[in-house]
């Protein structure tokens, strides 16, 4: 491309002349020394500075003399690319500059008025990141249920985004706040504060929605403790409610630097939408966290009776036990074990295991009644029959077409063996694992409980040397499906097999070793609720061996 | 006075009260070595957990069966626990914050994270211990109801690495940092890294250490398996996980000397997760450790290739899987020791 209509004669350089005129785009003749030779209306109308037969440098803005000094610098013959095109300001506009060097040392400047396009440039590039920052807020206040984590995201991305620190106060029915920190660049912190909204009104009303938008107030009638640790000082206060599901979820402190004005800022419109979607999305995700901690809160109390206990030390007795209820989520069901410690009164402890009807939250909610029921019969616990016949009538009257199957373990001494005395009702038979590796299934049983008006049971007594073992059991064991053609019955034969493997074992190790192999059959299958408890009497000591060094 | 004695050597005392099936004695060594004046922090760590070490070795090298492994963490537990029980013993009040510790699903070593659990209590965290196995639904109900600072979770046995791959994204996504640990991830950790776990350690106290330093990194979520591991999108993993249940009935087909059903159900997990990770050197691995198990039991390992070929033609329109069954058929050719 060769410069238009070079100039035959500089002196004609007034720019007026038809050719130039009729090039429907500004353009600019700068002579190999630095004058101005030609420009035409379009040119003129956008530097109005420039006056043709003047040098460029004492009329052009100062960024286009600057990439003119550039071009014409450098040696000739270096063919002009991108980098060479030029943008800058005049009077409020922005103009674009295209070089194109001519032959003679000169250079013609196309230029073109760039505002309309760079205003739409920047108002995409802002969408584009209004999109970025509002979905990657949506991602983070969306993953994490817990409200703390929700009140550390939003300080966060306020922090990293909006502010140069923030704090986020949740709303609370009691005098006790939970706030949480951030400074841009740091790392969210969590206190409880006692405030006195009384002293902070305007904080107590946003607090409790009003007013619904953010608003600037004075750094000055903000408590020092409000500020997040590490803050410098503040210039501006920005108070952002953050509105939740029809209540007020808490407040937002937008928090500027001495030189930051963080609502006096240009772009101050378009910033508060994005700020109202912020604030919206981070308060609905705080209150669906605060509904959730208040529905787990319930649940937790309501099920706290219903999980498996903790198994209590029995004084010469080794007692493991296990538990697995069905369902991935559940930490309940309806299989159940308890252990009754034993008393002055009644001095044998009492082991249960058993096994309700059904699964899930209303199984476990008889599992609880059964707990409870037992808990209250445990003075005639040495008689398993009539014990069985009082639970069988409670159950009777109260749980509808629902039954359960138990087996008890009445656990007495003999020097240091134990005499076992075992009653099953409905259940599984209990299994005893001698310590050559024999298995004994033991003779007990009975009818199932809430079925029949009277409970039929035969106990079964059973004296345990030192090292032999008793496991009781649910059926979720022997019913698992699975193994390596995963549809399997686990069976009793295996049950068996792998007991006597377990021969010598202590008790946690028996009864981790069969919930082992049968979580391996089951492999990721679905199955029933699980529980197992070993008793154990201790393998005698054996002195003389691996004394201490 | 005998001289001071190295956690070393209360080690070696440990390791024979704990062969001897000795529960009391092992309890004494511990005590001894509480009371002789090492840390609660050494004893765990240096003693119990070096005992643990070995015992998982001793397996490894097919020195003791799977009871005795079972028998020995039995026994370290009860140490733990008279060890916390001692009066030397105090937890301080916990300043530093939450955190949970899991056993990801499937995963039963429960003590390696229990020694993490104990370390970290002693050093001023509240830890949360949710054992072994943990489905990912629980972890997740529970990091959404207690909103821990991180979740550390513990992986020994390789076939497990899905499933913890699962569990770093799910807690990730709940905006929770991940540290691993535990065998499984490999000797350098490589797993922990190809699957994105924010942080990795070798053992408790590097992992304690890390926490106590702070600035736990802030896991972006949204992240999903496919994009760790592009080769996913081939499903070749989940094809054969979908069809576990029959390769192994083709795999044990042949009849003479193919392994036991239990044996190539294991195999077909390794073989799921080595398409998982799209690393042939761990099938391969577990292949050559096979063989070495076969030879010290007396037991003919020439059944594995023809295991190998029926999976081999089952799995004939998967090209990975060829190829991860090829290279596993070189390394038995090859006889390659099995990896320390």
């Amino acid at each position: 491309m060769t410069s238009p209509a070079a100039p035959a004669d500089p002196a004609h350089g007034t720019g007026d002349g038809p050719p130039w005129d009729a090039v429907p785009c500004p353009l600019l003749l700068v002579g190999a020394e630095g004058t101005v030779l030609r420009a035409n209306g379009g040119a003129l109308a956008l530097l109005p500075a420039v006056v043709p037969g003047r040098p460029l440098r004492a009329t052009a803005p100062d960024w286009l003399i600057s990439a003119h000094r550039h071009l014409t610098g450098r040696p000739r013959g270096v063919t002009p690319g991108d980098g060479d095109i030029v943008c800058g300001p005049v009077g409020g506009r922005t103009v674009r500059a295209t070089p194109t060097p001519g032959p003679d040392g000169g250079v013609t400047w196309w230029l073109a008025d760039d505002s309309d396009d760079r205003h739409l440039a920047d108002a995409l590039r802002h969408e584009r990141d209004r999109t970025a920052f509002l979905t990657e807020l949506s991602n983070r206040l969306l993953a994490s249920l817990n409200l703390d984590r929700c009140m550390e995201a939003t300080a966060w991305l306020a922090a990293t985004h909006m502010a140069d620190g923030v704090t986020v106060i949740a709303s609370t029915t009691d005098r006790t706040h939970h706030v949480t920190h951030c400074v841009r660049g740091g790392e969210p912190e969590r206190r409880a504060l006692s405030l006195d909204l009384d002293a902070l009104p305007e904080l107590g009303l946003a607090l409790s929605g009003h007013p619904p938008s953010a608003r600037g107030i004075d750094p000055a009638a903000l408590p020092a403790r409000l500020l997040p640790p590490g803050m410098g000082p503040v210039g501006s206060v920005r108070l952002t409610p953050l509105p939740g599901h029809g209540r007020s979820a808490g407040v937002m402190l937008l928090l500027g630097g001495p030189d930051r004005d963080v609502h006096g800022e240009q772009e101050r419109e378009r910033d508060d939408v994005t700020l109202r979607l912020f604030a919206a999305r981070a308060g609905a995700a705080m209150s669906a966290a605060r509904l959730y901690a208040e529905q787990a809160a319930i649940t937790a109390t309501l099920t706290r009776d219903l999980l498996p206990p903790h198994a209590p030390r029995l004084e010469g007795v080794e007692l493991a036990t296990g538990y697995r209820p069905s369902g991935d989520t559940e930490r309940i069901g309806g299989d159940f074990y308890d252990v009754h410690p034993g008393s002055a009164d009644v001095p044998e402890p009492l082991v249960v295991l058993g096994d309700v009807s059904g699964k899930g939250l209303d199984a476990a909610v008889l599992t609880g009644k059964i707990r409870t029921t037992l808990h209250a019969l445990i003075p005639v616990a040495p008689d398993h029959r009539r014990l069985l016949d009082l639970l069988n009538g409670a159950l009777l009257d109260t749980t509808g077409d629902r039954f359960a199957t138990l087996v008890l373990a009445s656990v007495g001494h003999d020097g240091p063996a134990l005499r076992l005395r075992l009653t099953s009702a409905g259940h599984p038979p209990p299994l005893v694992l001698r310590t050559d590796g024999t298995v004994e299934t033991v003779a007990t049983s009975g009818t199932l409980l809430g079925v029949l008006p009277h409970a039929e049971a035969r106990t079964a007594a059973v004296r345990l040397a030192p090292g032999d073992a008793c496991l009781l059991h649910t059926d979720g064991i022997t019913e698992a499906r699975g193994g390596p053609t995963a549809d399997e019955f686990f069976g009793e034969e295996r049950l068996r097999a792998v007991l006597a493997e377990c021969a010598g074992l202590p008790a946690e190790a028996v009864a981790e070793r069969v919930q082992m192999v049968v979580a391996q059959w089951l492999g990721s299958g679905r199955h029933d609720d699980i529980a197992l408890a070993v008793l154990r009497a201790p393998a005698a000591p054996r002195p003389g061996r691996a004394a201490p060094p | 006075m005998t001289p001071a004695r190295q956690p070393g050597d209360w080690a070696d005392a440990l390791w024979d009260a704990v062969r001897a099936g000795d529960g009391s004695a092992a309890t004494g060594v511990a005590l001894a070595a509480l009371e002789s004046g090492l840390g609660p922090e050494d004893v765990l760590l240096d003693v119990v957990g070096e005992v643990q070490r070995r015992v998982g070795q001793a397996w490894v090298d097919n020195r003791v069966g799977i009871t005795d492994e079972h028998a020995a963490t039995a026994i370290d537990s009860r140490v733990i626990d008279a060890l916390l029980a001692h009066p030397a013993v105090t937890l301080p009040e916990p300043t530093h914050g939450r955190v949970t510790v899991a056993c990801v699903d499937g995963e039963w070593h429960a003590l390696p994270a229990r020694l993490l659990v104990e370390v970290l209590r002693l050093r001023g965290w509240q830890v949360d211990d949710l054992g072994p196995q943990v489905p990912v639904a629980r972890l997740l109900e529970h990091l959404h109801r207690t909103g821990p600072a991180l979740v550390a979770l513990s992986a020994s046995f390789s076939t497990r690495l899905p499933a913890a791959h699962e569990a770093i994204l799910a807690c990730q996504d709940a905006g929770t940092p991940v540290l691993v640990g535990g065998p499984a991830f490999g000797p350098g950790g490589g797993y922990a890294r190809l699957f994105g776990a924010d942080l990795w350690c070798p053992d408790a106290r590097a992992a304690a250490e890390r926490l106590c330093r702070g600035h736990l990194p802030r896991p972006a979520p949204g992240r999903q398996a496919v994009d760790d591991l592009p080769h996913l999108a081939d499903e070749e993993y989940a094809h054969v996980t979908l069809r576990a249940a029959r390769l192994v009935r083709a795999a044990t087909a042949p009849g003479d000397g193919v392994p036991s059903a239990q044996r190539t159900a294991t195999l077909v997990d390794f073989l799921a997760t080595a398409l998982y990770t799209d690393d042939d050197a761990l099938f391969s691995g577990h292949l050559a450790w096979s063989a070495h198990i076969l030879a010290t039991h007396g037991e003919p390992a020439t059944g594995l290739p023809a295991a190998l070929d029926a999976l081999a033609a089952e799995l004939r329109d998967l090209p990975r899987a060829r190829r991860v069954l090829a290279a596993g058929r070189a390394a038995l050719a090859a006889d390659v020791p099995p990896p320390p």
